[in-house]
């Protein structure tokens, strides 16, 4: 089957229902991935990506253990990730459960870091239609830019493509102008093709981005996961002209893997991509990492967890 | 007649986290018999990288080892001392091919090895009753003082005596709870190397020792500038490690000690502790 055939005929009128699958080339798959994170970046552009990674991530914090001031010091980490001498930019936008949405709506006043709420009964998204459809519409209501919503897992694997797709089109409808983000939970859904297809099934259903993980499931992001969906998403742009964002999440931890991931976006869908606005990373403990490798850069040695911010 | 057997040398790497990796840069240095020059193997050259991987393994491993109790502590030390005595015969030889001295010199040197760190095994349990103290103070306070690991400490092994050296340096450094980095001796590394394989068989988590090879110069500044790295041990003797030293950590205030690594000295566990005063109220 011919890749780009496939997924033209599927976004015609909702083709991912039909159970129609683009095959993915696991072999070939890996040892691109592979071969991205053998590239090594130094010096300038070392550190020109390690800033555009901080501009694109997506501070997150989701513990059952969150307080409203776990969030305060998360947005102040946001807005200020270091030291201004190091010149680093803010993140894109600092990501929470709904009910402390409106804290960080408060801490994020005026500084241009938007807000992201996971909903739908996050992370199972186990829950009935109406109550996940209430969760986005409240979280959106106290302030949230953006909506991470999980998937129904339980109902893509029992075959019932329709149903998913609907309710991501529900989902759609209630974030009005915030942004969508699909979290598949790639982990979950077991091959290659299968999260090839809940891509596609996201991006027809109208997704701003798709996304791989809750981050409470491992693997979470890898590499080569992040490559199917970046297809997936140059596919659909072929398609129907249409620009979805990407965003890899949970288990990142390395500047290396960082950049290792903007190099694939680059060499996958374009320099266009390679804004906050169309690649976000979901992570926590990453940014401790790349503010850790701007100060080597900046300062020319190596550092100490003495001397940065608990993450 | 059966073909004569090819025999297998070893080519000895790096000890980073209780893993033997090749140098990252992929560069080998050639070790030679001393008095023959004859090849003897080829072993791991160290760079600024392998360096910075060591710390960190040093850096996970620390704060366990810390809170490890001091008498099991002792225990593991003494493990080490075991493995060193069942190396005696390799040990012994690697000393005397590559430094030169004697058999019974060589094992002379490793008895000393395995005599060193159990009488450091027998401080773990000593130290803070030895150095600490409770303090008389004229408030209602129960003042006591006790000495803390200072973290993770790189050490710079000398040259002679190769492998006692190592462990006279090493010993009263790891046995209050610091995680240790060590530059084996420039000139004669592979003892050394057969040092770590008895620490890597022994009770020592990963990490707590790790050991490198390659040329001291290219690493020391780097120990002196590396903010995770918080004390420096030079026991090499050296005049320009020592200025590279005392100049480097200059902008960091990390603590520097040189040393004859070949006394034995419980006061040298002094120098990579913290020590720690806690006033507790009381009240009568």
């Amino acid at each position: 089957m011919k890749p780009r055939a496939a997924s033209a005929l599927a976004s015609a009128s909702a083709p991912a229902l039909s159970g129609r699958r683009v095959a993915v080339d696991q072999t070939g798959l890996e040892e691109r991935a592979r071969y991205f994170q053998t590239r090594s970046l130094k010096h300038e552009a070392k550190r020109e990506g390690l800033r555009l990674a901080v501009s694109m991530m997506d501070l997150t914090t989701l513990e059952g253990a969150d307080t409203p001031g776990k969030v305060a010091a998360v947005c102040q980490k946001a807005m200020h990730p270091m030291a201004d001498r190091y010149d680093c930019p803010a993140v894109a936008a600092v990501c929470v459960y709904p009910s402390l949405v409106s804290t960080a709506r408060r801490c994020l006043a005026g500084s241009g870091v938007r807000v992201a709420s996971v909903a739908t009964g996050f992370p199972s998204g186990q829950f009935p239609l109406a109550l996940r459809l209430e969760d986005v519409r409240r979280a959106v209501g106290d302030g949230a830019d953006e909506i991470d919503m999980v998937i129904n897992r339980g109902a893509f694997l029992a075959g019932e493509f329709r149903r998913v797709f609907d309710e991501i089109g529900l989902v759609r409808e209630r974030c009005g102008a915030a942004c969508l983000k699909v979290i598949l939970e790639t982990g979950e859904l077991g091959s290659f093709g299968s999260v090839r297809q809940a891509s596609d099934l996201a991006l027809q259903a109208g997704a701003d981005f798709i996304k791989t993980s809750t981050g409470k499931v491992t693997p979470a992001a890898t590499l080569p996961v992040t490559l199917v969906m970046l297809g997936a998403i140059r596919d659909h742009h072929e398609a129907t002209g249409r620009m979805a964002g990407m965003k890899p999440a949970g288990g990142l931890r390395t500047s290396r893997e960082a950049l290792a991931y903007l190099v694939a976006v680059n060499e996958t869908l374009g320099e266009a991509w390679l804004t906050p606005q169309w690649f976000r990373f979901g992570a926590s403990s990453l940014l401790t990492d790349v503010t850790w490798q701007l100060a080597k850069c900046h300062d020319g040695v190596y550092q100490s967890a003495d001397y940065f911010s608990l993450p | 007649m059966p073909p004569a057997r090819l025999r297998i040398l070893k080519t000895s790497k790096l000890f980073i986290g209780g893993k033997f990796p090749r140098a990252e840069s992929g560069r080998v240095l050639t070790a030679v018999d001393f008095l023959t020059g004859a090849h003897l193997a080829h072993y791991g050259q160290a760079s600024i990288k392998d360096l910075r991987d060591a710390v960190a393994a040093a850096r996970s491993a620390q704060r366990a080892w810390a809170a490890a109790a001091p008498s099991l502590r002792g225990q593991i030390l003494y493990r080490a001392a075991e493995m060193i005595e069942g190396r005696m015969a390799s040990l012994a030889a690697v000393i005397s091919t590559t430094t030169g001295v004697t058999a019974a010199a060589a094992e002379a040197e490793v008895a000393a090895c395995a005599d060193r760190l159990v009488h450091f095994a027998g401080w773990a349990d000593k130290i803070s009753a030895v150095f600490g103290s409770v303090n008389q103070v004229a408030t209602s306070h129960f003042n006591f003082t006790v000495p803390e690991p200072t973290g993770v400490v790189a050490v710079l092994a000398p040259d002679r005596p190769s492998a006692l050296g190592l462990i006279g340096a090493v010993a009263p450094v790891l046995v209050a709870g610091n995680t240790v980095v060590v530059v084996a001796s420039d000139a004669f590394p592979l003892a050394a190397m057969e040092l770590a394989e008895a620490f890597a068989t022994s009770d020592l988590p990963a990490g707590v020792v790790n050991i490198l090879t390659g040329k001291r110069a290219e690493l020391v500044g780097t120990m002196a500038s590396h903010l995770d790295i918080n004390a420096v041990v030079d026991a090499s003797d050296d005049p320009t490690h020592r200025t590279t030293l005392r100049l480097g950590v200059a902008g960091n205030l990390k603590r520097v000690h040189f040393r004859d690594a070949t006394r034995e000295a419980g006061t040298d566990i002094l120098d990579t502790v913290e020590m720690k005063t806690v006033w507790h109220p009381v009240s009568w």
